[in-house]
């Protein structure tokens, strides 16, 4: 068999399988998410779809800063009270306890951990990132009021790390959001991520940290990266 | 004096309630982090929050009464401050008795409910899975709270046959032994007992503990509407400080000594707070059943006969 024929029996067989695919009822909703009829207090039957009646499923806005001395006013403000999402995404995590005692103490920065995604306005993606936590990443990310910023720890975010290779996690965070500061290393010291917190308040004091504007901007095409590697996406497409 | 003046003074009284409020916060948490061997937040963190808050982009929506809760909090802040006399000036219509009148000490009482019901209201439309938890744990505290507290506050009202918190703090000038603290040693215990309670800090901060999965309402609320909740936070707790100082260490002549004042009771539940851990609501209920409500009792049954 020449080497052309082969080519053409594998695309058939991949072809094969793809239709089957498409054509298997394989959907990865949660019984919870279903859609499904409810009985209303007044009696009558209504449908609900959680997915897209429980979630807003609107696009998001790219809201231009006002710019002017406000604007100057209220990046100072951003810049010196840094609010951080308290969510160990991989082993890098294990640096963030260490900035909270007397030794490193980043509360003199101005920076606290949240427990919320709502009061939060800062994200650290703590080195690897699995694809099951980037749908988590995701979701969380996208429920931070804006301006909201992102720091990537260590290597795993650049391009891989260590785990370039693995089948789970993901090598570069940038394709599938916006990155503000990354953070070299495997692993960086408290130090290092104290001088990124640093670095991050010199880009929102110069009005450079608008990346959730830039999401927001490129959304089909990080939503496309995000889906090429997410298989079982079962949430709505923007998760306020 | 006339009405506008009236209203202007208790404006002005107002702002400078929120900002010492805001002051003292920073304060006891850069006290914490000195314990803690830290260097702690800067002064300025309180103010710089809220400004951040108040300038987020994007705002979430739950409903009507989710938008109400923090407004309700706010409303109760200010309201408790309109009807406290926060100076004493010497006269019953002075500067900074703002619109004290016959009585008030019951509306007090009330409006420190207040806000904690717009919490419970805000956190029924919330839609978080856990803030029903979190709101009954909140209010179940309360409760254990209220009771010693208003035993102590009745025990006062009958000592000087007033409900009026101006004549209460009147009746108590002229030198220390004249305080409450020393004429009625069981109210002022219990008072001092259950304030711990009612400014919310450890051991008995359960229900606010940031790290709590039962938090309730108050993970939900982002930007402004959590810049109204820290700026009513910070008038509250000065309010409450105002409230123990006027009731039992004979209220302030001057903004100076309610200064030093509210500083030293404040001082007292976040020195407490810093010594001991975090009590379950089980535990912190019997605690107020036990101590305080007994003290309160003990107090009621002395100045009735």
């Amino acid at each position: 068999m020449s080497e052309l024929d082969l080519n053409d029996k594998v695309n058939e067989m991949l072809a094969k399988s793809e239709a089957n695919v498409k054509n298997s009822d394989k959907t990865f909703v949660r019984p919870e998410d279903e859609i499904r009829e409810v009985v209303a207090p007044d009696g009558s039957i209504i449908t609900v779809n959680p997915l897209y009646d429980y979630f807003s499923n609107e696009r998001p806005q790219v809201e231009e800063p006002k710019g002017g001395i406000v604007e100057k006013f209220l990046n100072w403000a951003r810049a010196e009270s840094i609010w951080v999402l308290g969510f160990g995404t991989g082993c890098g995590s294990i640096e963030i306890p260490p900035l909270v005692t007397p030794r490193y103490d980043m509360f003199r920065f101005g920076v606290q951990m949240r427990p919320t995604p709502r009061q939060s306005n800062a994200f650290i993606i703590s080195g690897y990132l699995s694809v099951k936590t980037l749908k988590r990443v995701i979701r969380t990310y996208e429920q931070m009021p804006s301006p909201k910023y992102i720091l990537a720890l260590g290597s795993c975010t650049i391009n891989g790390g260590m785990y370039y290779d693995s089948y789970s996690t993901i090598n570069r965070l940038d394709k599938y959001l916006p990155v503000d500061v990354y953070i070299a290393g495997c692993m960086p010291r408290p130090e290092a991520l104290l001088h990124g917190f640093v670095k991050l308040k010199e880009l929102i004091k110069a009005g450079k940290a608008e990346k959730a504007n830039e999401y927001a901007r490129n959304f089909d095409e990080y939503k496309a990266n995000q889906k090429k590697i997410i298989k079982d996406w079962n949430m709505p497409d923007y998760n306020w | 004096m006339s009405i506008y003046a009236k209203l202007g003074f208790t404006f002005l009284g107002l702002m400078i309630v929120l900002n010492w409020g805001m002051l003292m916060g920073a304060t006891m948490r850069k006290i914490g982090a000195r314990m803690a061997g830290r260097y702690g937040i800067p002064f300025k963190q309180p103010w710089i929050n809220l400004f951040k808050n108040m300038s987020t982009r994007t705002t979430i929506t739950h409903g009507v009464m989710y938008y109400i809760g923090p407004v309700f909090r706010l409303s109760g802040a200010v309201g408790l401050f309109l009807f406290m006399p926060a100076v004493f000036t010497g006269s019953e219509n002075g500067l900074w008795t703002n619109f004290s009148f016959e009585g008030d000490l019951i509306l007090i009482l009330y409006f420190q409910l207040f806000g904690m019901l717009g919490m419970a209201l805000g956190a029924g439309q919330g839609g978080h899975p856990y803030s029903a938890m979190g709101i009954a744990r909140g209010l179940a505290q309360h409760a254990a709270v209220e009771l010693p507290l208003t035993l102590a506050f009745l025990s006062i009202a009958i000592q000087y046959d007033t409900f009026s918190v101006y004549k209460i703090v009147e009746a108590q000038q002229g030198g220390m032994m004249n305080w409450v603290l020393f004429t009625n040693p069981f109210a002022a215990v219990t008072a001092i007992l259950a304030m711990l309670g009612a400014m919310g800090h450890s051991p008995f901060n359960l229900v606010k503990a940031p790290n709590e999965i039962l938090i309730g309402p108050a993970t939900e609320y982002e930007g402004t509407y959590l810049g109204f909740m820290q700026s009513s936070g910070a008038i509250l707790h000065v309010m409450e400080a105002i409230l123990f100082m006027n009731l039992i260490f004979g209220g302030a002549t001057n903004w100076i000594e309610l200064i030093v004042k509210t500083f030293l009771i404040y001082f007292w539940s976040v020195f407490v707070g810093m010594v001991f851990p975090r009590f379950k609501i089980e535990q912190s209920v019997t605690w107020f059943f036990k101590i305080p409500l007994v003290l309160g009792v003990l107090a009621i049954i002395i100045y009735s006969f």
